[in-house]
């Protein structure tokens, strides 16, 4: 447990630095209604990094989020124009998420293809099929009760940061007090051992895959209420606000290591900082390179602090008194 | 032999957290010696080669080569003084060719342009193994080797250039007893040419055949210097331990009962081929035989890791379909594997997690883990099995070699199996651990569970197992019922090919 907290602590203090900076560098950063802003603006990131955990923890990748985002918002907006009430498209979003991330994990852990290659595919694949069966063109005009329902307020709260606390509150609870969440740190830690403890690797790998579908069907359903629109060019750029808000929070690409907290820290550090950028006028162009230069040094200042404890786990072999302990104990 | 010193270390202390490494440790290495540093997991031994490699730095002290002090700031210094050090771990490069191992960091390049000259590091490589009397193709690949195989490569590599000092880390741990003899022909070679061997070995039979002096540490501190040839192994296990070690019990046979697991008939393309065997209650099963015989994949054939070409597995006289670890596990089947941090652990869990790791749901409470019982379970093992630690929440990575292997054990006991593969069990582990190994086992054995262990230390399969079963290529050579008469020279020509009585 301690080491989580010191692994957190370096996020923390970025987003408590950032947030100081910006509050004194412009007057807008502690308006009410600018912080709300910035909560909505992560919901749909946190969302789908969140499903991204899932997938890096098991030492994946996906690089089709984007895309599916795009197709399951296309077939939301589709469906609603059927004029079948709202449950059914924002389930069939939904699921249709969960549908291309199965072909996902199937390509990965089935036909042994590699998570980068196999999620290049997809992402080129349902991109293609969201401007093909739309022909290319955006869907708008959804009813009103959807556009509450998925982007809304409560009491001038946003409904999709609600959504958002629950898809983090149900990963976390997945993640660390289920035999699946165990069997993703698992895989990501050392997939062979896995397998030879009997742990059915494809199907939790898969699952895995599944999940961050989902969530790429959920971000669908707020980014389609939010916009009142289906845009089949839509979430271009998901996958790298995904991956960076994982990465950022602590999770190794290696896998089997890091926790949601650390990702949503990640993903509010991201949103905080895009948000900062805009209000001090900063050109979009420029808001690009800020962040990709964040991403690559967040990751840099992670494989040096893991470096340094590593070297520290080589040196405690050479404990005395620990390795000696089994034998004193006779 | 001259008594002329080349290297001399005086005073050395290294710290780390928390911890005093090396305490005043003297130590001096004269020309053409092999001299053992002989001690428990982690007495020092490897603090102390990596301050001579350039890995680790001293905290004080002086190094002296030749009489003349020197600093040994990083690898290449080290390398560039003369001193090679052939580590336990390897550290080849699979797709790359053994002549390319081989010759890593030191290519051999054509005067214009500085091409690499594939054909001459290849015809040097060929040399060295015709020296070395092995029969490894410099072209190859590395991934395609055996471990034994990757080992005298490794060696190999200490040859291509004159060096004063060798260090070697384990040597033997993973190559059979006729590679070990080689690899003993080429020490005692290189010892004539005036080479100072440095030989770190768990193996304390092997030390007496080709070590000189011994310096035993422990905890840090150097206990004393012998020759060789004026101590009895159990002197020296004396010296590392600080006490001495009780005899291991004698295999018990009284427990053994009624048939549980029949082979029958397994092949695996020209690894494992037609290998049939049965399996009693209460029983240790040896597995002998040399590095490639095809014994650790008929083990994984039958925990299912591997999927067989035919053959038959029956429980209980009832047939069985294993062709998944799960299925394995599920019939009963544990799996210690050869190498435990590839295939055991998830070095990066904890203790308590990668012993739940096969038997999660009894601690769940139906889809829910329950880390109440995961601890109680953990705790109850590492208590148990004698696991030192302070926590069970210890990450395996920070255990050492013998603590890693009581953990797996942990995990497989709490699965309720009736039949564990041990693969080299031993391997890499502390004399004193060892022995808490074999007593382990034999405590499970009176439960009723049934063990097979496969290992490479001889006197170790002679020592803890009731039977033995000889492989040979692929195939099973030979069984002995082991009533006591068994003698390694009685088992060593199966291994090897010869023919033997079949009891």
């Amino acid at each position: 447990m301690f080491h989580k907290i010191a692994d957190r602590f370096g996020i923390g203090i970025a987003i408590v630095a950032l947030f100081i900076f910006l509050s004194i560098s412009s007057p807008h950063f502690l308006d009410i209604a600018n912080l709300l802003n910035i909560l909505l603006q992560v919901a749909i990131s946190t969302i789908i990094a969140v499903g991204m955990t899932f997938v890096i923890l098991t030492s994946g990748i996906d690089l089709s989020v984007g895309p599916l985002t795009a197709f399951s918002s296309v077939i939301i907006g589709l469906t609603l124009h059927l004029d079948i009430g709202i449950g059914i498209p924002i389930l069939s979003g939904v699921l249709v998420g969960g549908l291309l991330g199965l072909i996902n994990g199937i390509l990965i852990a089935k036909l042994k293809i590699p998570a980068f290659i196999a999620t290049l595919g997809m992402m080129s694949v349902a991109r293609g099929a969201a401007l093909f069966i739309t022909n290319g063109q955006t869907i708008h005009m959804f009813p009103t009760e959807f556009r509450f329902i998925s982007a809304g307020n409560i009491m001038s709260i946003p409904i999709p940061v609600i959504y958002a606390l629950i898809v983090v509150m149900i990963a976390i609870f997945i993640l660390n007090y289920t035999k699946f969440g165990r069997y993703i740190y698992a895989i990501g830690g050392n997939k062979e051992a896995a397998r030879l403890s009997g742990i059915n690797v494809k199907f939790v790998e898969t699952w895995a895959y599944i999940i961050c579908g989902i969530t790429c069907g959920i971000g669908a359903v707020i980014l389609t209420g939010r916009l009142n629109a289906a845009q089949p060019i839509a979430g271009i750029g998901y996958e790298l606000d995904a991956i960076a808000a994982v990465i950022i929070g602590g999770t190794s690409l290696n896998g089997g290591e890091g926790s949601i907290g650390g990702t949503l820290m990640g993903a509010i550090l991201i949103g905080m900082l895009r948000n900062g950028l805009n209000l001090l006028n900063v050109s979009p162009f420029l808001q690009q390179i800020v962040i990709g230069a964040v991403i690559v040094s967040a990751v840099f200042f992670d494989q040096y602090r893991r470096s340094k404890k590593d070297s520290s786990a080589v040196k405690g072999l050479n404990r005395p008194a620990e390795a000696m302990g089994s034998t004193k104990s006779y | 032999m001259d008594h002329e010193v080349i290297l001399r270390m005086q005073n050395i202390n290294k710290a780390f957290p928390g911890v005093q490494a090396l305490n005043d440790i003297n130590f001096e290495l004269r020309k053409g010696e092999v001299h053992c540093l002989l001690g428990e997991n982690g007495a020092g031994k490897s603090t102390l080669i990596k301050i001579m490699s350039g890995a680790h730095q001293k905290d004080s002290g002086i190094v002296l080569l030749h009489g003349k002090e020197v600093d040994i700031k990083d690898a290449h210094i080290s390398r560039d003084l003369g001193i090679s050090t052939i580590y336990q771990e390897m550290s080849l490069i699979p797709g790359m060719s053994v002549a390319e191992n081989i010759f890593l960091g030191e290519e051999i390049v054509k005067a214009s342009f500085n091409i690499v000259d594939k054909e001459k590091m290849e015809k040097q490589a060929k040399e060295i193994f015709r020296e070395m009397n092995i029969d490894i193709n410099p072209k190859s690949l590395v991934k395609e080797m055996s471990t034994a195989q990757q080992q005298m490569i490794e060696i190999a590599r200490s040859l291509v250039k004159k060096r004063q000092i060798i260090i070697m880390d384990e040597p033997t741990s993973s190559i059979s007893d006729k590679d070990t003899h080689e690899l003993f022909r080429i020490i005692r070679k290189l010892k004539s040419q005036g080479v100072a061997i440095i030989y770190i070995s768990h193996r304390l039979q092997e030390l007496s055949e080709i070590v000189d002096r011994i310096t035993v540490m422990r905890d840090g501190q150097d206990i004393g210097t012998v020759n060789m040839k004026d101590v009895t192994i159990d002197q020296l296990i004396a010296m590392m331990v600080g006490r001495t070690l009780e005899k291991t019990d004698k295999p018990v046979r009284d427990h053994i009962g009624e048939v549980l697991l029949e082979v029958k008939n397994i092949s695996w393309g020209n690894i494992v081929q037609n290998a049939s065997f049965i399996l009693r209650k209460g029983e240790i099963l040896g597995f002998a035989g040399l590095v490639g015989a095809g014994r650790s994949e008929l083990m994984r054939l039958l925990f299912g890791a591997e999927k067989m070409d035919a053959g038959r597995i029956l429980l209980h006289g009832v047939q069985v379909e294993i062709h998944s670890p799960m299925q394995a596990i599920a019939h009963g089947i544990g799996y210690l594997s050869e190498d435990r941090k590839r295939d055991g652990l998830v070095l990066g869990m904890g203790i308590d997690q990668n012993i739940t790791m096969a038997n999660l749901p009894k601690v769940c409470n139906g889809f829910f883990l329950s880390r109440k019982k995961e601890e109680l379970e953990a705790k109850n093992s590492v208590q148990a099995l004698n696991v030192a630690t302070n926590s069970i929440h210890k990450l395996v990575k920070f255990l050492s070699g013998g603590n890693q292997q009581k953990v797996i054990i942990g995990k497989w006991l709490l699965t309720d199996c009736q039949v564990l593969i041990f693969d080299e069990p031993t391997r890499g582990i502390d004399v004193g651990a060892r022995a808490e190994i074999y007593k382990l086992m034999n405590g499970l054995v009176q439960l009723g569970k049934s063990i097979i262990m496969v290992s490479s230390d001889l006197p170790e399969i002679i020592r803890a197992s009731n039977r033995v079963i000889i492989m040979n290529q692929g195939r099973i050579a030979g069984e002995f019922e082991n009533d006591g008469t068994i003698t390694q020279e009685g088992i060593m020509p199966l291994m090897l090919g010869g023919v033997g009585n079949v009891s």
